[in-house]
């Protein structure tokens, strides 16, 4: 449904978007993945023809975006949450979307009760809006004119884990009625719960992309690893490198490259206590995650820390 | 839904494009729908009334003889230094709020949306024109009922045209420096430079050089549209209009929509 061929923005000598070619599928959820800066914004803003592309072009269902006729009808659009006059009360800034749109005003009232603003907080200015309230009010006009496809920059940002929750679960339904979402995040874990298919961005370039388990397949060289903490690590290591594991130190614990089911025979044969036994795949993506993003990231890991450390 | 049966083009056959005719009614929203414009609206017209009633309280009192052009002058101050920032917010606003983001994926042609914005100000023109035309009229039959004098009308028809195109001309003036700036802050103050302060380095420049005496008419806008307020143009101060309006009207208004087109909107 969206299109993207060889897109490529420069700024001067700088190249924010690098020759990046995807496409979203309708009734998925696509997840546009990288750190601050990476070029999500950017692709996205050249998508809805905010910024000049400076080669390469974007079609959504076949059409330019600046030839989709009251464009507000057929594709959702959310930027900037705070892009919306402060003077404006919420219902005002909906109201407006509605006009141009041609809308009826009805569709007002159940927006703004689908994203759970109440009378009072509608006819408060957006000045006095906290940023959460304001993605939930920029998720409404988004819904406004129920389009097919949705472009969403950040649409979690700010919200609270119940507001998130709330978001998958809106995004998810919207999908599975036959929409197009294409959303960024800069944080994994909001995205690949919902994410029929990730795409990783670092640097302007795409870096990754797949579905969840194919990245993760990816991410662990096909193979499946284990997190493992044994009342006595020292123990597990040797006991699991007799058997020609690979083991490595991992936070409280070690990280194994096997299935948990073989880690937890080992344990079993030589009597070792285990505290905590899992998949570790989940670190995996994260790892993936940043480490194919390694160059674009403004704080570097410290070596010999994994990721999954970092966000434990 | 599986992927091989999901639509992959979007079917806009059942859908119009937004008419311009909207596009000049949410404009129109927008410059009332804020505190800072509802307030400005309010301002322009209670000072527009607020003069009117000192002058006709001075003509009054001092025994003048007004005519209807004296009111509609009167009336000029406050409409002629409010109404152009009204034009200038009119097109800032989206940048320094930033809500030209939402305006143009809503109507992705920038061209037609700064069509409609400059149309929503010719109308707040012409209602300044019929409001002040009526509140004029109001003041002149008043001060005939309260001072006994004949009262004078002259052309007022024709004044009605030109206090039409003096609000038409502040406005849009106002309107081409905001798109040329993007600012609220520079189009206001170059705004007040052009009108206040430039006037008066032109009258200087003019005083102490012949030559410029000559042509300032024709590249001061402020200039050449004095002879609208009195009621007096005649001949060719309609080319000095035409000439100098073109400078500073005009060219700056093409400038900006060019710009805004071009720009990258942040």
């Amino acid at each position: 449904m969206i299109k993207v061929e060889g897109l490529t923005r420069a700024y001067g000598s700088f190249i924010a978007v690098d020759d990046i070619s995807f496409e979203c599928q309708a009734g998925t959820v696509t997840g546009f993945l990288g750190p601050n800066g990476a070029g999500k914004t950017t692709t996205m803003r050249v998508m809805v023809g905010l910024t000049p592309a400076t080669r390469g072009d974007v079609t959504i269902g076949g059409l330019h975006y600046r030839d989709i006729p009251n464009p507000g009808r057929h594709v959702g659009v959310l930027l900037d949450a705070s892009a919306q006059h402060a003077g404006r009360t919420g219902r005002e800034v909906l109201e407006i979307g509605a006009r141009t749109m041609g809308l009826d005003g009805s569709r007002v009232d159940e927006m703004l009760d689908l994203v759970s603003l109440d009378a009072r907080e509608a006819k408060r200015r957006v000045r006095n809006y906290s940023l959460g309230m304001r993605q939930r009010l920029g998720i409404a006009h988004a819904l406004l004119g129920d389009p097919s496809v949705l472009i969403l920059d950040e649409p979690a940002n700010g919200l609270d884990p119940a507001g998130i929750r709330w978001m998958r679960g809106l995004l998810k339904g919207y999908a599975d009625q036959g929409g197009t979402v294409f959303l960024s995040s800069h944080l994994l874990h909001e995205v690949e719960q919902i994410a029929d298919e990730m795409i990783l961005i670092g640097n302007g370039r795409i870096v990754a992309r797949g579905t969840r388990d194919e990245l993760l397949r990816n991410a662990t060289g096909g193979q499946s690893t284990t997190l493992v903490t044994a009342l006595d690590n020292a123990q597990l290591t040797a006991a699991l490198t007799e058997k020609g594991l690979e083991v490595h130190p991992a936070g409280a614990g070690l990280r194994v490259t096997a299935e948990p089911v073989e880690v937890g025979r080992v344990a079993a044969e030589k009597q070792i206590v285990l505290t905590d036994l899992r998949a570790g795949n989940e670190g995996g993506l994260e790892d993936l995650f940043l480490e194919l993003t390694a160059d674009t990231q403004r704080d570097v890991i410290a070596s010999g820390t994994t990721a999954s450390e970092v966000s434990a | 839904m599986s992927v091989s049966s999901a639509p992959t083009t979007l079917d806009v056959s059942q859908t119009a494009s937004i008419p311009f005719g909207r596009l000049v009614r949410v404009e129109l929203r927008k410059l009332a729908d804020t505190r800072a414009g509802r307030w400005l609206l309010i301002a322009i017209a209670a000072l527009t009334l607020l003069v009117l009633v000192i002058q006709l309280a001075v003509v009054l009192g001092q025994d003048l003889h007004p005519k209807y052009i004296d009111f509609l002058q009167g009336m000029n101050t406050p409409m002629g230094v409010l109404l152009p920032v009204l034009g200038v917010l009119s097109v800032t606003s989206e940048w320094s709020q930033r809500t030209a983001m939402v305006t143009f994926t809503l109507e992705p042609s920038r061209v037609r949306v700064i069509a409609a914005k400059f149309v929503s100000i010719l109308i707040i023109s012409v209602l300044a024109l019929v409001i002040g035309v009526i509140l004029g009229a109001l003041a002149n039959v008043l001060y005939g009922a309260f001072s006994g004098n004949t009262v004078v009308w002259g052309s007022a028809g024709k004044f009605a045209v030109y206090y039409l195109l003096l609000y038409v001309f502040g406005m849009a003036t106002g309107f081409a420096f905001g798109a040329l700036f993007l600012n609220s802050p520079a189009g206001i103050v170059i705004y007040f430079v052009y009108s206040f302060v430039l006037p008066t380095i032109f009258g200087i420049a003019a005083a102490l050089m012949n030559w410029f005496e000559s042509l300032q008419p024709w590249i001061d806008f402020n200039f050449s549209q004095s002879p609208l307020i009195d009621g007096t143009i005649a001949g060719n101060d309609w080319a000095k209009l035409v000439v100098s309006g073109v400078i500073w009207l005009v060219v700056p208004l093409v400038v900006g929509v060019w710009r805004i087109r071009r720009a990258e909107v942040k």
